[in-house]
């Protein structure tokens, strides 16, 4: 495996002090399918760690006095950073894969651009419960197979099984190289860019505009 | 090994926070902090440190996670040190008010070239 953190220094770099508006990409997935591996492969930064705490409803806890209840619980999340351009740079964040914290997901990554569900194909039902919760919230998704040697299924075969609409762009990758995870967030990006160009055509009522 | 934050005495949270139970002002995860000013003797350790991480950038997570802090007690001192007009704060910008939500696609065109080019 070659390690794609070598290059980077034991410091991380600062952004520049042109740096302006922080977007956000979640990887989402079961547990250990290769979301912090991810993460790593394409960041500028050696990826980093923090939490949340959260209510078990779902909420950011802005009350201190929630903090300590036993209503409260501790979400740690990786993330990584990207630097676009001079003003833009792109935070992915790698969601925690433990069944229990899914249900935090759509509060913790609000405001997110979209995600990448990463599937293994030997264990495609560990997917399920996240592409549902970003179908419930509206949130643009890709599918990344994830190659672990599993059953070579075809692309029809694993959209049946996750029940996937047409519309939703599925890709293989190799979470450990940085030239597939890029590609992945391409797919994505890409997807994302076509979806909100259509909404804008048919907004202008002007469908020619669409592309 | 044991990391700050998740054991976190709460009377030492009630400290950092100067005894401010909520943030007065929201920073999402990836909002960009920018110090307007040079920490000064006196002040807290961590809004010390606060201000020197964020001489360049540095959005709330990052600081979180130098901090050893959870992302919620750092929003607090964030608010604390924004209403002393000692940071600024570059929110994120998507969407433009869309209502559908999505990102504007000249925003979007911008990620392309910046991801191809990586
Ligand atoms: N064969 C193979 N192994 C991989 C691939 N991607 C990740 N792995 C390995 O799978 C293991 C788990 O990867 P992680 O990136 O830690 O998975 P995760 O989704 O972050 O796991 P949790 O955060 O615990 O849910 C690691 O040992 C990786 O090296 C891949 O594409 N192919
Ligand atoms: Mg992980």
């Amino acid at each position: 495996m070659d390690s794609a953190t070598s290059d980077r220094p034991a410091v991380r770099s600062h952004l520049g002090s042109q740096a302006s508006n922080g977007l956000k990409i979640v990887i989402v997935g079961g547990f250990g399918v290769g979301k912090t591996t991810m993460v790593r492969s394409v960041s500028d930064i050696r990826p980093l760690n923090t939490e949340e705490i959260m209510t078990r409803a779902g909420q950011e806890v802005d009350d201190l006095t929630g903090v300590t209840g036993k209503t409260s619980t501790t979400v740690a999340f990786d993330f990584g950073r990207i630097s676009l351009n001079e003003k833009t740079v792109l935070y992915l964040f790698g969601a925690p894969g433990q069944e229990r914290f899914w249900f935090l997901w759509d509060r913790l990554f609000s405001g997110t651009l979209g995600a990448v569900v990463l599937v293994d194909t030997r264990r495609l039902q560990d997917s399920w419960y996240a592409i549902d919760r970003l179908e419930h919230h509206g949130t643009p998704f890709v599918v990344a197979r994830n190659d672990f040697g599993g059953p070579a299924h075809t692309h029809e075969q694993i959209r049946d099984a996750l029940d996937l609409p047409a519309d939703v762009p599925m890709i293989d990758c190799d979470a450990r190289s940085r030239a597939s995870s890029k590609s992945v967030l391409i797919e994505l990006v890409t997807h994302l860019y076509r979806l909100s160009t259509a909404r804008e055509g048919a907004r202008a009522g002007a469908p020619g505009a669409v592309g | 090994m044991s990391r700050r934050g998740r054991d976190e005495d709460p009377d030492r949270l009630y400290t950092l926070t100067r005894g401010r139970s909520r943030a007065s002002a929201t920073f999402d995860l990836v909002t960009l902090v920018v110090s307007e000013s040079e920490p000064v003797p006196g002040m807290q350790s961590e809004h010390r440190r606060i201000l020197r991480l964020c001489r360049y950038p540095t959005a709330v997570v990052e600081l979180a996670a130098d901090l050893g802090l959870p992302v919620t007690i750092v929003r607090i001192m964030l608010s604390d040190l924004l209403d002393q007009g000692l940071i600024s704060a570059r929110h994120p910008r998507t969407s433009a008010g869309r209502a559908d939500g999505l990102p504007d696609s000249q925003l979007l065109e911008q990620v392309l070239v910046g991801l191809r080019n990586l």
